[in-house]
């Protein structure tokens, strides 16, 4: 893209869309160390995910901060306006997205022994769907790619059916052993908030789509929906 | 060609078809296609030599007092040729009134400043029914409750602001349809360009207003429709907001977010 006249402004957007990678790649290390920690049923770990987590609010914030500034000093236009916008509305994505780490974090303590937790095995599989769709769609941002943006969107129809999947199985996991209802509970929270990560990604998407061409992508399809 | 939205009104109050201007040798404006309605500010925005005021110039023949400039193509106000033999000029620019750059009052009072148009159009017969006309005409340039009570006052005397509000209310008295604006604002203040900009609005119900203005946020503040010229051609025409948020073509987008160039 061509440079602005004015390159104190192209300077201020390098800035807006560093904050966002920086606050995407955070996010996306922090549902993936959360998998980790609760597969080691590691408490060290999980602690410092949940600190780890100020550091994402604090960048959504920079965020703001140099949005409102942009718009106020620069008064951007077209395609630069929806980019400052959309980069706005990402960094509360983002910000969400580091909250269901943190929330997943904080439900290891609880989950004592799943040694014996069968669908267990398919969750890591399905936080690894979910924290690509992230990596994805912050490169879709990056590269201001509506394809990739799309492609994202379309990703996520397989962490809606993972999450479909491991309901029922979990539930069923749940009346044939009543002892581990509560240990289990979190499991299913847990895989909600993993699917939460993927529609946030896709909201991402969406927004990073309609940055690049001005036009929304529509409302997406979604994987069947279900009882929860 | 340029596409309408379905919503705009179907007659235009100025349709403009192929309109080409040549100042000697050198072509300024290319076949540039514009319709323009009452109820609707039409903002000319591009970058400087662009053409916009040329084009703008040619909707009440402005460019015929400079010699070297030759216009063709079709330009029609309520459907009748401007540039029609039989039309007679100075009615033209009676209908088509021109508010300039730099606020140009003639060295005379308030009242004469707004009465000269009605005196020589014959637009009232008495000295009440000018009274009429010139009161009317400054409320309607927001300017009445500021000189009501200096009206013999030269009208070089006001300030910069309310000097082109005293334009504005000049361009009003003759009952005009409709009101060119070739950068009204580039010599004020931000206060008085709101004014102006507040007047516009006032305005627009009422006559067809088309504005040059090399103020980006001042199109996107005061117009309904927006075209980008470029090179003296019409780059892009349409619904200002569209035009703000999402411009179809390359060269607009460049331009509206200073990439220009």
């Amino acid at each position: 893209m061509v440079d602005h006249t004015v390159t104190a402004f192209d300077d201020d957007l390098s800035e807006l869309r560093g904050l966002i990678a920086q606050m995407g790649g955070l996010a996306e290390r922090a549902i993936v160390e959360a998998m980790e920690a609760l597969k080691r049923h590691d408490l060290e770990a999980a602690e410092a995910i949940i600190a780890g987590d100020k550091q994402i609010d604090a960048l959504e914030m920079q965020v703001e901060r140099l949005a409102v500034q942009l718009i106020a000093l620069r008064a951007p236009l077209a395609n630069d306006l929806r980019e400052v916008v959309a980069a706005l509305k990402i960094a509360g994505v983002i910000e969400r997205v580091g909250d269901y780490a943190k929330n997943i974090a904080r439900r290891i303590a609880a989950i004592e022994d799943h040694g014996d937790i069968e669908p267990l095995s398919v969750l890591p599989a399905m936080a690894v769907l979910a924290s690509t769709m992230v990596h994805d769609v912050l490169d879709a941002y990056a590269a201001r790619d509506p394809e990739a943006a799309i492609r994202v969107v379309e990703s996520d129809r397989a962490v809606d059916d993972f999450y479909n999947s491991l309901f029922r199985v979990l539930v069923t996991y749940m009346m044939e052993n009543p002892a581990s209802i509560g240990q289990v509970a979190h499991l299913l929270f847990i895989a909600k908030n993993l699917e939460r990560v993927g529609d946030h990604a896709t909201n991402i998407a969406e927004m990073v789509y309609y940055a690049a061409t001005g036009i929304h992508m529509g409302e997406r399809e979604r994987g069947a929906s279900l009882s929860a | 060609m340029i596409k309408m939205k379905p919503d705009t009104p179907i007659l235009a109050k100025i349709s403009a078809r192929n309109v080409n201007v040549f100042y000697g040798d050198k072509q300024a404006i290319n076949d540039v296609s514009i319709d323009v309605w009452v109820d609707q500010v039409t903002a000319l925005i591009g970058p400087s030599g662009c053409g916009k005021s040329t084009f703008l110039r040619t909707l009440n023949r402005m460019n015929d007092t400079i010699p070297i400039a030759r216009t063709d193509g079709d330009i029609r106000l309520d459907g009748e040729d401007i540039y029609a033999p039989a039309m007679d000029v100075v009615q033209l620019r009676a209908r088509v009134g021109m508010v300039f750059q730099k606020p140009n009052p003639f060295p005379k009072s308030i009242y004469e400043n707004v009465a000269y148009g009605p005196r020589i159009h014959g637009l009232a017969s008495s000295r009440q029914q000018l009274d009429t006309v010139v009161e009317q005409s400054l409320q309607r340039a927001g300017l009445w409750d500021e000189v009501k009570d200096r009206l013999s006052e030269s009208g070089t005397a006001l300030s910069g602001g309310q000097q082109q509000r005293l334009c504005i209310a000049r361009a009003i008295a003759v009952d005009p349809e409709v009101i060119l604006m070739d950068e009204p604002c580039s010599a004020l203040d931000p206060i008085a360009t709101a004014k102006i900009e507040e007047l516009i609005q006032a305005l627009k119900g009422r006559y067809a207003i088309v504005i040059v203005t090399h103020n980006m946020q001042q199109a996107a503040r005061v117009s309904q429709r927006t075209a980008f010229f470029h090179l003296g051609s019409l780059v892009e025409y349409g619904a200002t907001s569209d035009i703000f948020t999402n411009p179809r073509q390359e060269r607009t987008k460049d331009y509206i977010t200073g990439r220009y160039g």
